[in-house]
């Protein structure tokens, strides 16, 4: 406290400080303060008494944890929540599986049809959901599978395998290809190489392609909805039949929100370095 | 070592084909074949209840919705919404790199939180923002009273005017991160030297920007955009969520508009053929879009 008293130091500095401040604090701050905003908002709402709610008093009033209550007690959403859990699990599982052979053929090959098979993965991420949500919610029903794990995450592979499969061949490409080449000479055949060499090496970027994966089965609305969500709801499902026919109980509705949407906002602030790493380094190198 | 390769090139390798095989065969099992089955439907009145009773109709389904009023108030509202939504996404997220880019103390900070829309599911953003922006009791009329911005509430998603630009104001929020993570290594990745290089030639802080900085983002810019391009054009659940493509159609898009006619009306034949139209527009944009790119000099492999 006596520093502040003291009149400020700005010798040299001083000129700096308002400067950086104007051009850089202060308009990063307010970004992040829209980036946060909105989510703060709904989470202060949730810690509201609907009464304070229906008062505008959000904020200023005092604090419950009555929604969360609630949620967890009369609307079951530990079982939606589990629903994500498997079905996001799930599509970890198929879309790596598939996606990381291929990804190594992709790197070190050069076969014939290789460019067209790489195109064919990048024109996938263009087919719109509604293209390929009615014909899959005809398949399923065929086959019987409406309100099953197995169509959610059969959908969900859609994006999965030719995402992971564009990760991970970038993540493979940054390993350098001498080192397989010196295991091959080393007697390794190319599936051992395969798995005694790439696979241990690229371990944090299958990691960040898999919680990448996750995050966006887990997130996933439109096709869990319409392949499930009767008897098998996912929690973005269960989020939004929160919304009673009449009237919304917000306080509900946001402490929901909130709980739906934190496995995955912790995860992504986990990865977020080595996943942007992956998504860039394709474009970055040209 | 020559006889080697020879050898080794004039034998047909199954290795790859096989380590491919399972990730294409998935693929075509569970994209290309519902696309075809999706192609195959559009030309058919289809019955959901009974499909022995589709009948087949040639492109009747195609011809209805070009001569529906509502096809073309979503096509009009699907180019409004793109060509808003990525430009200002893409604007903020490149001041937001350049912030990101200089080095301050809480840099790391706002580097992680900037992120948190991202992060989010739809569902959880549609609703929260419906929340933000209800007539009564929502924060952004609380918010803009104050302020003196407006007079009286208003109820931004049941207006027709209001709804789509409401929307779209959500769709930036939500999009801007993405640009900002891209571009900020793409920044990173440019080479000091190259600054040191045009100071010496006297360039200002517009003459870096322009000679040194957008040349050294273009192959991130284009990646980005494409992306980005096609996941905004594709965004149905938030629209569903806040709005359901209302009031009326004032929030229509192509995408929702075939969901609608799916999910609310079951006629599968149609949406069928609305989604098919509305890949083939997307597909267009986005070869013309890559022939742009390519035409002004830059070579992708």
């Amino acid at each position: 406290m006596k520093k502040n008293v003291h009149p400020p130091t700005r010798s040299k500095r001083g000129h700096n400080i308002p400067v950086s401040l104007l051009t850089l604090h202060l308009p990063m701050f307010l970004i992040v303060l829209f980036a946060l905003a909105p989510y703060l908002w709904m989470f202060l709402t949730s810690i509201t008494p609907s009464a304070e709610i229906a008062r505008m008093r959000v904020f200023s009033g005092p604090s419950t944890l009555d929604h969360y209550i609630k949620l967890f007690t009369r609307v079951n959403f530990l079982v939606n929540m589990g629903n994500s859990l498997v079905v996001a699990a799930g599509v970890v599982l198929v879309g790596l599986t598939l996606s990381v052979s291929a990804a190594y053929a992709f790197s070190r090959f050069r076969f014939f049809g290789r460019a067209y098979f790489m195109k064919q993965f990048l024109v996938v991420n263009m087919f719109p959901i509604v293209l390929l949500l009615i014909p899959l919610f005809i398949i399923m029903r065929q086959a019987g599978l409406i309100d099953s794990y197995y169509a959610i995450i059969i959908s969900h592979s859609t994006f999965a395998i030719p995402f992971s499969t564009w990760m991970m061949t970038g993540y493979i490409d940054a390993i350098p290809r001498e080192l397989d080449e010196a295991a091959l000479i080393d007697g390794c055949t190319r599936p051992g190489t395969l798995i005694r060499v790439i696979l241990p090496l690229c371990t944090p970027g299958i990691v960040a392609t898999g919680i990448y994966l996750f995050i966006t089965s887990w997130n996933e609305y439109l096709y869990a909805t319409t392949l499930a969500g009767g008897q098998l709801k996912t929690i973005t499902v269960a989020i939004q039949s929160l919304i009673g026919e009449y009237e919304i109980e917000w306080g509900l509705l946001t402490a929901g929100g909130f709980v739906g949407s934190l496995p995955a906002t912790i995860l992504f602030l986990l990865v977020q370095r080595r996943l942007v790493g992956g998504l860039t380094q394709g474009a970055v190198k040209g | 070592m020559r006889g080697a390769e020879r050898v080794k090139r004039r034998r047909f390798d199954v290795l790859p084909y096989v380590l491919v095989s399972p990730a294409v065969l998935a693929t075509l099992a569970v994209v290309f074949y519902p696309m075809l089955t999706a192609m195959g439907m559009s030309v058919y009145d289809y019955v959901v209840w009974k499909p022995s009773a589709s009948k087949f109709i040639w492109f009747d389904n195609y011809l209805a919705a070009l001569k529906s009023d509502l096809f073309w108030t979503s096509l009009k509202q699907t180019l409004l919404w793109i060509g808003l939504t990525v430009p200002m996404q893409l604007l903020l997220g490149l001041a937001t790199a350049l912030l990101l880019n200089r080095k301050f103390a809480w840099r790391w900070l706002a580097r992680m939180l900037v992120i948190v829309p991202w992060a989010l599911p739809s569902v959880v953003i549609g609703l929260m923002w419906r929340w933000i922006y209800d007539a009564n009791y929502g924060i952004m009329n609380d918010f803009l009273l104050r302020l003196r911005i407006i007079e009286n509430g208003v109820p931004w998603l049941a207006t027709s005017g209001t709804a789509i630009y409401s929307i779209i104001f959500v769709l930036i929020w939500q999009g801007f991160p993405f640009f900002a993570v891209m571009l900020l290594a793409g920044l990173q990745s440019i080479p000091k030297e190259l600054y040191e290089a045009v100071e010496v030639d006297g360039a200002g802080i517009w003459g870096r920007f322009w000679h040194v900085t957008l040349p050294g983002l273009k192959s991130v810019l284009v990646t980005a955009i494409l992306l980005r391009l096609i996941w905004v054009a594709n965004s149905v659940d938030i629209i569903y969520v806040m709005t359901e493509g209302g009031p009326g159609s004032a929030s229509h898009t192509l995408p929702l508009y075939a969901f609608a006619l799916s999910r609310k009306a079951m006629r599968f034949g149609s949406a069928s053929a609305i989604a098919v139209l509305f890949t083939l527009m997307l597909l267009t944009l986005v070869v013309l879009y890559l022939r742009r790119v390519d035409a002004s000099g830059e070579t992708r492999t």
